[in-house]
């Protein structure tokens, strides 16, 4: 199900660039405007329809999951705290849904990346994300596989 | 310099009617440029396909006078005060915008009007010339070096030129030139005068002639794409989006929003 960019609304604000997990909400080098680059490696997290503040970016979905017609659209209110659902289905039956955007007290699970050291152009370059690779338990670079050790066939 | 009608003073050398043409031809010249993005993108396929779909959706059909209060309500927010954007983005757009608009009409009232040598140009059109222009480089350039939202969001340098840039860097430039130019043409400085004339010419003729490969039409653009979410609001078709939540502050105080700059 990955997401794509309703260019007439999105902004080029950037939010939703700033908090895609994998990194694949860019920038267009050609109109300035949100794009996702590699939609196999969007995994639904929704956080980047949520953070979208002009309601932008919508979600495609796959054909077992939701054939043709369907809707599932969400509205992230902060001021309020609240994320709404909207699931409209492809026979017309709409659900609602509301809940809380989280139940812990503000401030206190979320990271705080103001506070956080700024990356040098190094960092910025490299493969590797922020807080890894500490968030990965370890302090080592990131494990590899050499090649040798797969089986012959498996890979192109 | 700011009191001085530089149009009048190339009219010593330059007949007024190949002013005017030129004038002409940018219009033309963004006219076609803007249909022919229209038909490479197909927006205006899309837009009016997504009022049909609306439309099927809306749950409540709107009178004439509240769809007139829309329209008006889209003028006066969405248009005029670009209230899509927030904070600096903003702000530097409308100086851009206004800066644009003014330093482009007054030209045109200048050239038509003001241009022949028994003509006397009233002291606010060389003025407002002269600021129209100074607010567009502030405004783009505010936009362009510290506004950007591949170097602010991206954290790309921020003299990395793209195919974006194309648009608000030629507005600029041109801008740039045409005061250069202005101040040139008091100044009197034979030769000079005539090279940065060529230049303003050459900006022009990118900024307007560049129209399909640009921004440029995105002006036009943004105003149809506001005017489609303000209806769809209304109407209650909301593009699919959930209604508003009606529990207001019951789960807390919510999320303060930073800037996206935690590359």
């Amino acid at each position: 199900m990955p997401t794509f960019v309703y260019m007439t609304r999105c902004d080029g604000c950037g939010q939703c660039v700033d908090i895609c997990p994998s990194d694949i909400m860019h920038i267009d080098e050609t109109v300035r405007r949100a794009v996702n680059i590699e939609p196999n490696f969007c995994w639904e997290c929704y956080a980047c329809v949520k953070a979208c503040p002009q309601n932008a970016i919508d979600v495609r979905g796959y054909a077992d999951f939701s054939p043709m017609g369907h809707s599932v659209r969400v509205l992230r209110e902060e001021e309020k705290g609240t994320i709404s659902w909207k699931i409209k289905f492809r026979n017309g039956t709409v659900k609602d849904f509301v809940s809380p955007i989280t139940t812990k007290p503000w401030g206190k699970h979320i990271p705080k990346l103001v506070e956080a050291e700024q990356p040098n152009q190094e960092e910025i370059n490299s493969q590797i994300l922020y807080s890894e690779p500490k968030s990965l338990n370890t302090n080592k670079d990131l494990p590899t596989v050499s090649k040798n050790s797969f089986k012959k066939g498996v890979y192109y | 310099m700011i009191t001085n009608n530089p149009y009048f003073q190339l009219a010593e050398f330059v007949p007024p009617i190949f002013m005017q043409i030129f004038v002409i031809a940018m219009i033309v010249l963004v006219v076609i440029g803007t249909l022919l993005d229209m038909i490479h993108k197909k927006n205006v396929k899309y837009f009016f396909e997504n009022v049909k779909k609306a439309k099927n959706s809306a749950t409540k059909i709107l009178n004439i006078g509240e769809k007139a209060s829309i329209v008006l309500k889209t003028i006066t927010s969405d248009v005029l005060t670009i209230s899509e954007l927030d904070g600096q983005r903003r702000l530097s757009h409308l100086l851009g915008m206004y800066g644009t608009i003014i330093f482009w009409v007054v030209s045109v009232i200048m050239i038509f009007c003001y241009s022949t040598p028994t003509s006397i140009t009233p002291y606010i059109f060389p003025l407002l010339w002269h600021m129209g222009a100074i607010m567009t480089v502030v405004g783009g350039c505010w936009f362009w070096f510290f506004l950007r939202v591949d170097v602010a969001a991206e954290a790309y340098p921020w003299y990395r030129i793209v195919h974006a840039d194309l648009f608000v860097l030629s507005l600029v430039i041109t801008s740039v030139i045409g005061l250069i130019w202005s101040y040139l043409q008091i100044t009197e400085v034979q030769g000079w005068n005539i090279l940065f004339l060529v230049f303003f010419v050459i900006s022009n003729l990118i900024l307007f002639g560049g129209v399909y490969w640009s921004k440029f039409a995105h002006m036009f653009y943004k105003p149809g794409a506001a005017l489609q979410k303000n209806f769809s609001e209304a109407d209650g078709s909301r593009d699919n989006l959930p209604t508003p939540s009606d529990k207001p502050k019951q789960f807390g105080k919510g999320i303060n929003r930073e800037a996206p700059r935690h590359y």
